[in-house]
């Protein structure tokens, strides 16, 4: 059937904030829908929460709401748009779970909206697990066995059956609580008897046990005609036991006999006939029991997913792109492939290389968090590489995680085998490195087979990468042979030097002397059985290159590499309108990434892609290859975080022009003393500071300027590393734990800077072009300072800040801008205390916030910022209409306010005992995402933002109240107001007395610091008894801080609203009259023609 | 076009093109010399049934892949009773072979059958190559070979026999008949060509309630006939189909008598010719488990299995005279990459065929369904001949 042409509108869901689990993959498959739909003639109807993404942005769509993916909002966007269809399956389980409440709320049927994509049904089928299983094994497929028991002796006589170890569930307990492994009876006996007595049904589900099975997964296409393509099949490295997402996968399946590779696609075709997924794609997960080949069908997703990112990446075969196609009624024959050109997308992509994806985790911000993998996802992002062979691309993803000790190493190991085998037997980050270490001190493939279940054949094949590390490091002398040899196998010049005990930079001289270069291949999803029309390229040490030579001026863009916290889609957002803007402007834009979840890394994003590492040694060979023909400009650093950032020296050394603010200039924002120099030029305060490389040192500092001090490691993103420390001895226990990380020492030091408590901060981006300062957008922060900007809330335009403040404001960010010389972005954090404005830092790069500011106000920086470091003047972006005439620091008083809150993970993390991780927020980053709620007042906007970002504020319950002296005066309006809303209150003693005083009834509980023995209760245990709803606490002095971060832990635990600062208490007082109204929606679009008209 | 020639890298191998283009490796599998056809396989799965594929005789089979092996291999996804490549080109073999049914490494299978193959060259710079330049003869040279000149090689490659006009049937055919007895409920006996038939094939034929009975590609039709068989099957094989004017008169001879017919690949072309059509050489041809073929009928895609260098040539559109008088013929099946023919159907008697691999072996089952339309048509074409008879 060709293209239906009843629709003409439609209404696509994304996947709101970025959290462990759903990140920017989604940002990837909405984009890509909307470019489809609108080139489709479709009116393209978007909705997301999350503003930092790319398809938020107004040209992606006609109708473009940052709005919270609620029912509510959702009937409101209908209601006004009145859409043909909804689109729900690219925007993750968000969009799916959200299709799912307006079809059983019936506004689908009210406003005769059609899901497209996927039908209700089909999204029942595939989502729930009972009807999933019998579908299933009406394939003739096969489940985990199962028994349902409702006593201790019952399940003991079912493990009889399923032998153990095996899985026990109890019963509608949430989030896995109670559940677990049994290795003996005795252990069953204990699980099972916890987990009956948590289950409000009195019973648990036992299930045999698949650990150690291999892992599989196809993704899979399906049309109205029946027709089916498997695009891409996945294989984990790690075995069953670990979630896919914190898995090591290789595509395609490496250890698979056609025969069994068939029954896979069999099933899987008869799975998603059944289910009925007939315009888009699903994937469907397997495990083959490694001993006999019995096939288990794990689950699967009727629905775009990070796999199909992935399957997109490492195949060229876009997913998201012919789903939203298929959607539209297309069949797969009628759908070109855009690789080729010639041939139809109904096909199965073949490859001639092999891809590896391995996670990213960030464990080290949560160092009380159990490391241990399990079937809950942990990581935070992922870095994909491809290579022409298992051994390369292995090397080349671990090197793509730019984290220390990821990569395979041969320098000194003082565990003993089985010391290693005991650790590899427990999944965690970096196991893949200890399984190295193991077989290289003498562990034979069996012993670690037996370990870790890892298959022996990837096994074998880091066994190949220990032999070549031998024969490099016995080798006579480094000639072409040894390096070609290494090279294959994906060694880097790091470690080719570290085994040959010499730096990188000799081994490149040799190897570059010696002519050993690679070339590169491209991605054409057909192992060149058909010409590729699209410059898709990875590095590979073979013969024949694939780069075709132009007489074009070339720009490369250096992306972020993997989502991590502090460095996620909001560059990538920054890396892609530069690359659109200077693609526009004529040039030949080269983008150079290793994150498959990304826009960045989408072959229709850049005139050319190199999917490779971001090291210097990658970068400069791609760098390299391209030279070969045209004009290199210059290259982009500025937007890819430091990751980007961190290149700049080592390419400037190499000759290569580094676009826009120099190297230098970097230098002088990110050394201390450097930067003292021009605020004093400037005349600019900083909180009184100093630098440290040792604790000694650090004391002095700190005694000298006077606690409490920030202390955080110079170079280093999102905070790491960063605390508020009160004391010496806190001081102490600080250097002891970031010992080991190597962040601190004489080339890296320590920044010391007097805390101020008590002011506002501020976050400033700007670009700058030498002679004239624009600024994008003036933040003011909602959370007290000392909190990480990241995580923190804040407004756009600032609330309450005067216009005589955000001159100075202005005038000061001008002043570093020219001290620093900057070309192109800029992005400074003030902080006003006693009305003395404080500058804290100052980073001549893409900040995050540059999307936000982008969609508060309309203002484009990165856009203009990439114009800017090829010669263009904001005058001249002015003059053409790419910059409004007057610049982020004025907004008119009509303009909409806009509020960023932060999305934090700690619900996904326990320590090894089952316990929430210590959930204080600091001024280290540990958010993982953000949303903005935008609307016409300031609380209104907030209101959204809170909906957006957990579900709102509730508007019945209890709320506690406990502030410190100084807030008291100030609580007392705003409590009375809830009152009188309707809510009770529950305060700690001093706060309580203020309020009764005031006439406001409270209830008085003790604070946690006062209980005597376990039978008291605290707020603590109220908070986790869920009697209380929101709580409302602001931090004074030191002790008053302890007894705050045990409540707010308590509150992040239980998931409820919390406000630590006054300002933000009566925002949100403030829009609880706003939630009773409900809520109105306005475009981007719309807000844009208010804009204009008001020009 | 050489790398670096690099004397002390252990086993050295070449792979020589009749162009003259040379690849240095290792040598893989046997070592001494071969000559054949080189052609691409782009399958990611099903190594062994490739190379056991009779219809890949005389040709030196890349593998696009990269990694060979690693399943080892075992006694059932033998394909025949052998390898029959003359030479085998992978980029990685396997060190080791994993798999719950390997019985073997594919090191052992290649050594024991003699077959010469080279690792660790740049093969999609050689499948570019092929699919820019078509296939052409080559020659993989390794031990003692491997120091012959360059000159010497070359000459020796370029009086290797190319396959235009080429007849291998007699290379891989079975020398005596033998039978398959049918499984379930006999509905009659199939005659089935070996022209390089496929264990696959055969299994599918029997799981369909026809006793098998295979033949030696020599047979006379007079013979096939004396069998009375309920139907004949041309099976899959090597060489040009042009050069085999023998089948195509055996397969007219039983046509006129009115016999079912089913052909896969070979026996697609030979039924083009049987017709009248005439069948040429595709420039690479199709080699992979990958390939989409619209079915005309139903106007669905199948994704095939394929490995095919010729082709039928008719007009994938409309209705077409056969010029041999077997009436009205159409393309039934076509390749969706190049809108090659992939399969035709006689609208006036009972026979039809597909270009690309219903069996898969390796590939995807898409296409089994032609087993049980064969059945179909036997089992109609029986009913059809006793309502004849009663009357």
């Amino acid at each position: 059937m060709p293209k239906r042409d009843d629709i003409n509108s439609v209404l696509v869901i994304g996947s709101g904030p970025i959290v462990i689990g759903q990140a920017c993959e989604f940002d990837y498959s909405g984009t890509q829908a909307c470019r489809v739909l609108r080139a489709e003639g479709v009116r393209v109807i978007l909705v997301n929460s999350n503003p930092a993404t790319i398809m938020t942005d107004p040209d992606f769509a006609d109708a473009t709401y940052i709005e919270p993916i609620t029912p509510e909002i959702l009937e409101t966007i209908i209601a006004k748009e009145r859409p043909d269809a909804i689109l729900p399956t690219l925007g993750g389980q968000t969009a799916l779970n959200a299709a799912i409440a307006l079809h059983e709320r019936g506004i689908l049927e009210k406003y005769d909206v059609e899901l497209i994509g996927a039908s209700f049904d089909a999204i029942q089928k595939g989502e729930d697990r009972q009807i999933f299983k019998q579908l299933v094994l009406d394939a003739g497929a096969g489940v985990a066995r199962s028994y349902i028991a409702h006593t201790v002796e019952e399940a003991v006589g079912f493990a009889g059956d399923l032998g153990y170890p095996l899985v026990v569930r109890p019963s509608f307990t949430m989030g896995g609580l109670g559940s677990g492994f049994a290795y003996t009876e005795t252990e069953l006996r204990r699980i099972v008897g916890d987990g009956l007595h948590q289950s409000p049904t009195s019973e648990v589900l036992l299930e045999e046990s698949i650990l150690g099975w291999k892992e599989y997964e196809l993704e899979m296409m399906r049309d109205t005609a029946d027709n089916t393509v498997v695009v891409c099949s996945i294989e984990n490295v790690d075995p069953v036991g670990v979630h896919t997402g914190d898995s090591i996968t290789v595509a395609p399946a490496l250890t698979l006999t056609d025969r069994e590779y068939q029954k896979l696609r069999d099933i899987s075709i008869d799975i998603i006939r059944a289910v009925g997924v007939d315009t888009g794609g699903c994937n469907i997960q397997f495990a083959i029991n490694p001993a006999d080949g019995r096939i288990i069908v794990i689950e699967m997703n009727p629905r775009v997913s990070r796999s199909s990112a992935l399957a997109s990446k490492a195949t060229g075969f876009p997913i998201a792109k012919i789903a939203a196609k298929l959607a539209l009624g297309y069949r797969l024959d009628e759908i070109p492939n855009d690789i080729t050109g010639v041939t139809p997308a109904s096909f199965e992509p073949t490859l001639d290389y092999v891809v590896v994806k391995v996670p990213r985790f960030a464990f080290e911000k949560f160092p009380a968090a159990d490391r241990r993998l399990t079937t809950t996802m942990k990581s935070v992002g992922e870095a994909m590489a491809i290579g022409r062979s298992f051994a390369s691309a292995l090397q080349k993803a671990l090197r793509s995680l730019e984290k220390r000790d990821s990569s395979f190493h041969w320098g000194a190991e003082p565990r003993t085998v089985e010391e290693l085998l005991t650790v590899a037997e427990v999944p965690t980050d970096g196991r893949i490195v200890t399984v190295q270490q193991a077989l290289r001190r003498g562990a034979t493939i069996d012993q670690v087979f037996e370990a870790t279940k890892i298959d022996p054949w990837f096994i074998d094949q880091i066994v190949l990468i220990n032999e070549i590390a031998d024969q490099i490091a016995a080798a006579e002398r480094l000639d072409t042979d040894i390096l070609r040899t290494a090279k294959d196998h994906g060694f880097s010049d790091a470690q080719i030097g570290a085994l040959r005990g010499f730096g990188e930079a000799d081994v490149r001289t040799v190897r570059h002397i010696l002519g050993v270069r690679p070339v590169f291949k491209t991605v054409d999803t057909c192992a060149g059985e058909f010409p590729a029309l699209t410059p898709y390229h990875y590095s590979s040490y073979d013969q024949e290159t694939e780069v075709v030579p132009s007489d074009r001026r070339k720009v490369v863009i250096l992306g972020s590499g993997p989502n991590r916290i502090g460095q996620g889609v909001e560059f990538d957002y920054s890396c892609v309108h530069a690359s659109f803007a200077l693609s526009e402007a004529g040039y030949e834009t080269i983008m150079i990434n290793c994150n498959p979840e990304t826009v960045s890394t989408d072959y229709d994003t850049s005139d050319r892609l190199y999917f490779e590492p971001l090291t210097l040694e990658d970068v400069l060979e791609v760098i390299h290859a391209e030279s070969q023909s045209g004009e290199l400009v210059g290259v982009v650093v500025q937007l890819g975080g430091q990751t980007a950032l961190g290149l700049a020296k080592g390419l400037e050394a190499e000759g290569i022009p580094i676009l826009g603010t120099t190297p230098e200039a970097i230098d002088l924002a990110e050394e201390r003393g450097l930067f003292s120099g021009i605020l004093d030029q400037a005349g600019l305060l900083a909180p009184r500071n100093g630098v440290a490389t040792d604790y000694a040192g650090a004391v002095v500092v700190a005694e000298e300027i006077g606690y409490p001090v920030l202390v955080r490691p110079s170079y280093v993103l999102g905070g790491r590393g960063m605390e508020i420390v009160y004391d010496s001895a806190s001081l102490a226990d600080y250097f002891t734990r970031m010992a080991g990380q190597g962040i601190i020492g004489p080339s890296h030091p320590l920044l010391v800077d007097r805390f101020l408590d008590d002011a506002i901060e501020i976050d400033v981006d700007a670009i700058y072009d030498g002679t004239e300062l624009y600024i994008g957008g003036v933040m003011e922060h909602i959370e007290e300072a000392g909190i990480h900007s990241g995580d923190s809330s804040c407004t756009l335009p600032p609330v309450t800040l005067g216009r005589a403040e955000i001159d100075r404001v202005r005038e000061a960010t001008l002043g570093i801008a020219r001290g620093i010389g900057v070309r192109g972005l800029l992005n400074v954090q003030f902080a006003i205390g006693a009305g003395v404005l404080y500058v804290l830092e100052a980073n001549p790069r893409a900040s995050r916030t540059v999307p936000f500011v982008a969609k508060a106000l309309g203002i484009t920086l990165a856009k203009a910022a990439a114009l800017i470091m090829v010669g263009t003047t904001i005058a001249e972006l002015k003059a053409e209409g790419k910059l409004p005439l007057i610049d982020g620091s004025r907004v008119p008083m009509d303009a909409p306010v806009a509020v960023k809150e932060a999305v934090l993970p700690f619900n996904r993390f326990r320590t090894p005992e089952g316990l929430v991780v210590d959930s204080v927020l600091g001024p280290e980053m540990r958010s993982t995402g953000e949303v903005m709620g935008i609307d016409r007042d300031f609380p209104r906007a907030f209101a959204k933002s809170q909906l957006a970002a957990y579900g709102g504020i509730p508007l019945t319950g209890t709320v506690f109240v406990s502030v410190s002296d100084r807030d008291k005066r100030a609580i007392i309006l705003p409590m009375l107001r809830l009152q009188q809303l309707g809510y009770s209150i529950t305060a700690t003693e001093g706060t309580a007395e203020v309020l009764q005083r005031n006439g406001i009834r409270a209830g008085i509980v003790i604070k946690f610091s006062e209980k005597a023995d376990e039978e008291d209760v605290s707020i603590v245990e109220l908070i986790r008894r869920e009697e209380v709803h929101i709580v409302i606490n602001t931090p004074g002095g030191r002790t008053a801080r302890a007894d705050g971060y045990e409540i707010r832990a308590a509150a992040v635990a239980a998931d409820l609203p919390l406000f630590t600062t006054i300002a933000e208490l009566s925002a949100a007082v403030a829009s609880i009259d706003a939630i009773r109204g409900g809520f109105e929606v306005t475009s981007l679009q719309e807000y844009a023609l208010t804009r204009t008209a008001a020009l | 076009m050489s790398n670096a020639t690099t004397p002390d890298r252990p086993n050295p191998a070449v792979l020589v093109l009749e162009d003259g283009r040379r690849y240095e490796g290792r040598a893989y599998g046997s070592v001494g010399q071969t000559l054949g056809e080189i052609v691409f396989a782009t399958g990611m799965t099903g190594y062994q049934e490739t190379l056991t594929d009779p219809s890949y005789a005389g040709q030196v089979v890349l593998m696009t892949a990269p990694h060979i092996g690693n399943t080892g291999a075992n006694d059932e996804d033998m394909e025949s009773r052998r390898i029959w490549v003359s030479g085998f080109v992978v980029r990685e073999p396997a060190r080791i072979a994993s798999n719950f049914r390997s019985t073997r490494s594919l090191d052992d299978d290649l050594e024991n059958g003699g077959v010469v193959g080279i690792s660790g060259i740049d093969t999609r710079a050689i499948t570019r190559h092929i699919r820019s330049a078509g296939a052409m003869r080559s020659g993989i040279f390794s031990g003692d070979r491997f120091t012959l000149s360059d000159g010497e090689q070359l000459e020796l490659v370029r009086s290797g026999a190319g396959m235009r006009g080429r007849n291998l049937s007699d290379e891989v055919s079975t020398v005596e008949p033998f039978s398959i007895p049918a499984q379930g409920e006999r509905i009659g006996s199939v005659a089935v060509l070996d022209l390089g038939v496929k264990t696959s094939t055969l299994n599918h034929l029997a799981a369909r309630g026809f006793e098998v009975l295979v033949l030696p590609q020599s047979v006379t039709a007079e013979h096939v006939l004396s069998l009375n068989p309920s139907a004949l099957f041309f099976s899959n094989g090597p060489g040009d189909p042009a050069a085999s004017d023998l089948h195509v008169d055996l397969l007219q001879a039983v046509l006129r008598a009115g016999l079912p017919y089913f052909g896969i690949c070979f026996g697609n072309q030979l039924l083009g010719r049987a017709l009248g059509f005439r069948t040429y050489k595709l420039p690479f041809g199709h080699r992979g488990i990958n390939q989409p073929v619209l079915d005309k009928t139903t106007g669905r895609v199948e994704i095939t299995s394929q490995n095919h260098g010729f082709a039928v040539d008719m007009p994938i559109e409309g209705v077409h005279e056969s010029r041999t008088g077997f009436g009205r013929v159409e393309v039934s099946h076509y390749s969706l990459n190049d809108q090659v023919v992939e399969g035709i159907r006689c609208l006036d008697i009972p026979a039809f065929s597909v270009q690309y691999h219903p069996e898969s072996a390796a590939g995807p089952h898409d296409a089994e369904y032609l087993f049980d339309r064969f059945r179909d048509v036997v089992v109609a074409n029986r009913a059809a001949a006793g309502a004849g008879d009663a009357k």
